[in-house]
């Protein structure tokens, strides 16, 4: 039996998810597949900031537009996915990254987003179990965090009341009008769009995807030790790399105390057991900039594999090869913050209308030749 | 720290003190870590009249040559070393021959009531007996399934306790069948009635079990379930527990190869990863006899002797047939499924109740979707309840297998050993 | 070896036998160790470090198994 519907959409991860709520809810006959458990891919393994990140102009305008879109959602979000509006912490160690501080302000603000500096003695109030002495911070206060996997199942369950079907299967094939699905049967689809994070290149081998593995840690519940989702400036020195492995101070507090610390970047390791010098140089840092999580215990640790893209931007659009395939992938750190902006896009592509935001910087045309200059190679991203 | 032996064993019950034992009577260099604050494992747990087996080993195990490290666990292991927590800090063992001696846990499965403080393990309460709680006195309902009733029972009664019913889930027919296989063994017979002599004032109920614990802020009193017949009887402790499930987090991490859930082990205890070895309940729930056995066996096999370690093993599986009869005696009943409701607290750290986890999919999305097994106790005890309740396979296991602190993450870490690897 | 010893729990002093747990001394105090994530009292269940449920706080650290710690004197402990 083959059903017909106007969209189907490969992955129910965070951004599936969002595309599929923002397709039901213009009318479109949707269909996800996902055969794995919903939200159990980078989904389940990134951190859940909801940040504001301007390594590029494009950048800054897809993590700005969704954050509004999380601001305006947040009042319908149920209890389980934990949204909590805390703010992100941009921790400067020395003068220079204040100085950085006083850039990233200055271009936060002129894009309307709320930022506000915070010198040596306001970073130790805000948060008193820093390591002393810091330079200073840029708070965010729009910045939030919540629990990734119930987000996903809460948007999925929202699209499928909005219309939507769900199918527990892969999809092991794509091709244009049609989807081949693990259990063998074939669903039929005026488009297609590809939101499997990382393996969408199964799908899809020339997708300029790379997986760039990382690390999280989980410790037992110590309420009020953060109370913001702290990042270090220091990253910016240390994670512009593509090539080398990484790691930043990340830590982040969840609402039920727990302290979850990142992050680390890997790339060319797509095995899925901890690395545990990589891991033990994560933590390390986290020492660092906070010595009392040294004495936290640790209940678990995981990995992930981000879908990185050449100019750390998202692959949001048609497939010039076939452009009955859409993309919604190459999130890399950033698919949690920029899955409901993915969304808009995608059914904004889909529907014929304009976007809110230029789309684009995000087609997937950009990496082909002919296309324009090379890519530029951004600065390294953050999340985890 | 890091510190290097010739045999590194993890348990100090009866398996890891007799490996630990033979080992260092055979030369090697050992260290024994441990969890517990002194050596005995739970079954030769101090504060309690020791029998003279647990007093001779115990006493082997204080005069070997042996580094003795209570109070630690290990949460990370690899080919050739093991990460230790403890004394407030973290540390590599490397080892030559790694012995796993990690014994048995209590099943626990929830019913109504099983939060209440006053419930406890069958196990459980009588460790806290030994660890100082007054039970003289106390009147106590002890339920769940396994030959450990009998046995809680007869410590708590000789403690003054009174045991108002002992409550057996399985039939009266599979436990006299057992009873039957076990007329071989007259140790085991003698063992038995004097537990149940110990215990003579406490009424027996075979094929029967707890529905509901009740009590305002503490247990005030059970209600009981025999075939069609409900009643409630008033206690202070319920002590419950159906029977034991072998810890295994370590073996698994390991790469060891599992058997229905146990370790599979050879001759000389060893498991499919060379020079590891496993002894005690993960390889089958078997008691203190057939434990001190394999710990023998596998020390003397840790140690290079493997001469004397197979000459041992003819006895051990004269035992084949007792661990076999144990575990079809205890089966559990199917209608144990149904003593939780909706609103029975399943997971006791993240208090996620059934009908929160009822209809999931799998134990990864029951644990990413509700919190199950994602708190302190990383599903120790949700995770077994939820394998009999839901059918579902619990996870491949990650380090740290048991909570560590951070520092002892980033001190004692396995990269070098990577490094090399690669 | 003394034959009692002397701890404090939610800041009473509290004496014990020599050899008592800490697990055990809370609940001869009259207490619980830990309050639930939704609030219920809990008390030890295991009686052997895998629980949990007896966690409380000993000389200001947090999530100490204190089925698993024997009183020394002067200990400090918080349920929590």
């Amino acid at each position: 039996m083959s059903t017909a519907y106007d969209v189907a959409i490969l992955g129910a991860g965070i951004v599936g998810a969002a595309c599929a709520l923002e397709c039901a809810s213009r009318g479109l006959r949707t269909v996800v597949t996902e055969g794995r458990g919903v939200g159990s891919g980078a989904t389940a393994a990134g951190m859940g900031h909801i940040v504001v990140m301007d390594d590029s102009e494009a950048q800054l305008a897809l993590t700005r537009y969704s954050q509004t879109l999380w601001h305006a959602l947040a009042a319908r979000l149920p209890d389980e996915v934990e949204f909590d509006r805390c703010g992100t912490l941009w921790v400067a160690a020395d003068e220079e990254e204040m100085q950085e501080v006083r850039r990233k302000q200055a271009v936060y603000v002129a894009a309307g987003v709320a930022a506000e500096i915070l010198g040596a003695r306001g970073l130790e109030e805000a948060e008193p179990h820093l390591r002393r002495p810091m330079a200073g911070a840029l708070l965010v206060p729009g910045d939030a965090v919540l629990y990734p996997p119930c987000t996903a199942a809460w948007l999925l369950q929202e699209a499928r009341r909005m219309g939507a079907e769900f199918v527990a299967e892969s999809a092991v094939g794509a091709v244009a009008g049609g989807v081949l699905l693990s259990g063998g049967s074939e669903l039929q689809a005026a488009h297609i769009v590809i939101a499997c994070g990382a393996d969408s290149t199964d799908l899809l081998p020339a997708l300029p995807i790379r997986k760039r593995k990382g690390h999280l840690v989980i410790t037992d519940r110590y309420p009020g030790m953060v109370r913001h989702q702290l990042v270090e400036l220091g990253y910016l020195k240390s994670a512009h790399s593509l090539t080398a492995d990484s790691v930043a101070f990340n830590v982040q507090p969840r609402r039920t105390g727990q302290l979850l610390i990142g992050s680390s970047r890997q790339f060319g390791d797509e095995s899925r057991e901890v690395d545990h010098g990589i891991l033990a140089r994560m933590l390390q840092r986290a020492e660092e900039y906070l010595p009392e999580i040294g004495g936290c215990s640790a209940i678990r640790v995981w990995t992930g594999f981000r879908a990185a893209t050449p100019d750390k931007l998202p692959l949001i659009g048609p497939w010039p090869d076939d452009e009955s395939l859409m993309l919604a992938t190459g999130h890399e750190g950033l698919g949690i913050t920029t899955s409901l902006g993915t969304g808009r896009l995608v059914a904004d592509l889909l529907t014929g209308t304009v976007p809110e935001i230029a789309a684009d910087a995000y087609r997937p045309g950009r990496f082909l030749s002919g296309a324009g200059t090379e890519p530029e190679v951004a600065r390294g991203g953050m999340g985890a | 720290m890091e510190r290097a032996f010739d045999v590194v064993v993890v348990g100090a019950g009866p398996a890891g003190m007799a490996a630990a034992v033979s080992a260092a009577e055979a030369g090697r260099s050992v260290a024994v870590v441990d969890d517990n604050p002194a050596a005995g494992g739970q079954i030769w747990r101090r504060g309690e009249t020791l029998p003279g087996a647990a007093r001779a080993w115990l006493g082997r195990f204080e005069r070997a040559a042996i580094t003795r490290l209570p109070g630690s666990r290990v949460f990370d292991g690899t080919v050739d070393r093991v990460c230790v927590d403890g004394g407030g800090e973290g540390f590599e063992l490397r080892y030559q021959a790694l012995v796993l001696a990690t014994g048995a846990r209590e099943r626990f499965l929830p019913f109504p009531g099983w939060t209440l403080p006053g419930v406890f393990g069958a196990g459980g309460l009588d460790a806290m007996a030994r660890g100082g709680l007054p039970v003289a006195g106390k009147r106590v309902v002890v339920a769940g399934t396994g030959p450990l009733l009998l046995a809680v029972a007869a410590h708590l009664a000789r403690r003054g306790a009174k045991i108002v019913a002992i409550c057996e889930q399985a039939p009266l027919g599979s436990v006299a069948r057992f009873a039957v296989r076990m007329a071989t063994e007259p140790a085991k017979v003698m063992q038995g009635i004097e537990y149940r002599w110990a215990a003579r004032r406490a009424k027996m109920h075979f094929g029967c079990w707890p529905v509901a614990a009740h009590g305002a802020g503490a247990l005030d009193s059970v209600t009981l379930r025999q075939s069609r017949r409900r009643w409630r009887v008033g206690c202070d402790f319920l002590a419950c527990g159906f029977h034991l499930v072998p810890n295994v987090e370590l073996t698994a991490l390991l790469g060891c190869r599992l058997e229905n859930g146990f370790v599979a082990a050879d001759a000389v205890q060893q498991t499919s990863v060379a020079g590891v070895f496993c002894a005690g309940e993960p390889c089958g729930i078997g008691g203190v006899e057939a434990a001190l056995l394999e710990g023998q066996i596998a020390g003397l096999a840790a140690a290079g002797r493997i001469d004397e370690a197979r000459a041992l093993a003819p006895r051990r599986r004269k035992l084949d047939g007792f661990v076999r009869a144990l575990q079809e005696a205890y089966a559990l009943r199917p209608e144990l499924r149904a003593m939780a409701d909706e609103g029975t607290i399943l997971c006791r750290c993240e208090d996620v109740r059934y009908g929160t986890l009822r209809g999931r999919e799998s134990w990864r999305e029951a644990k990413l979707q509700t919190r199950c097994g994602m708190g302190s106790c990383q599903g120790r005890v949700c995770g077994a309840a939820a394998e009999f309740l839901f059918g579902w396979r619990v996870d491949a296991v990650r380090p740290p297998i048991f909570p560590a602190p951070v520092s002892s993450l980033t001190s004692c870490n396995l990269a070098e050993n990577e490094r090399e690897a690669r | 070896m003394p034959e009692v010893v002397t701890i404090s729990v939610n800041g009473q002093p509290f004496v014990v036998p020599a050899g008592t747990t800490v697990a055990a001394a809370m609940l001869r105090a009259g207490g619980t160790t830990r309050t639930s994530v939704s609030g219920e009292m809990r008390a030890p269940l295991c009686g052997m470090g895998i629980c949990f449920e007896c966690r409380a706080v000993i000389g200001g650290k947090p999530h100490e198994r204190t089925c698993q710690i024997v009183c020394e004197p002067g200990m400090d402990v918080w349920s929590t």
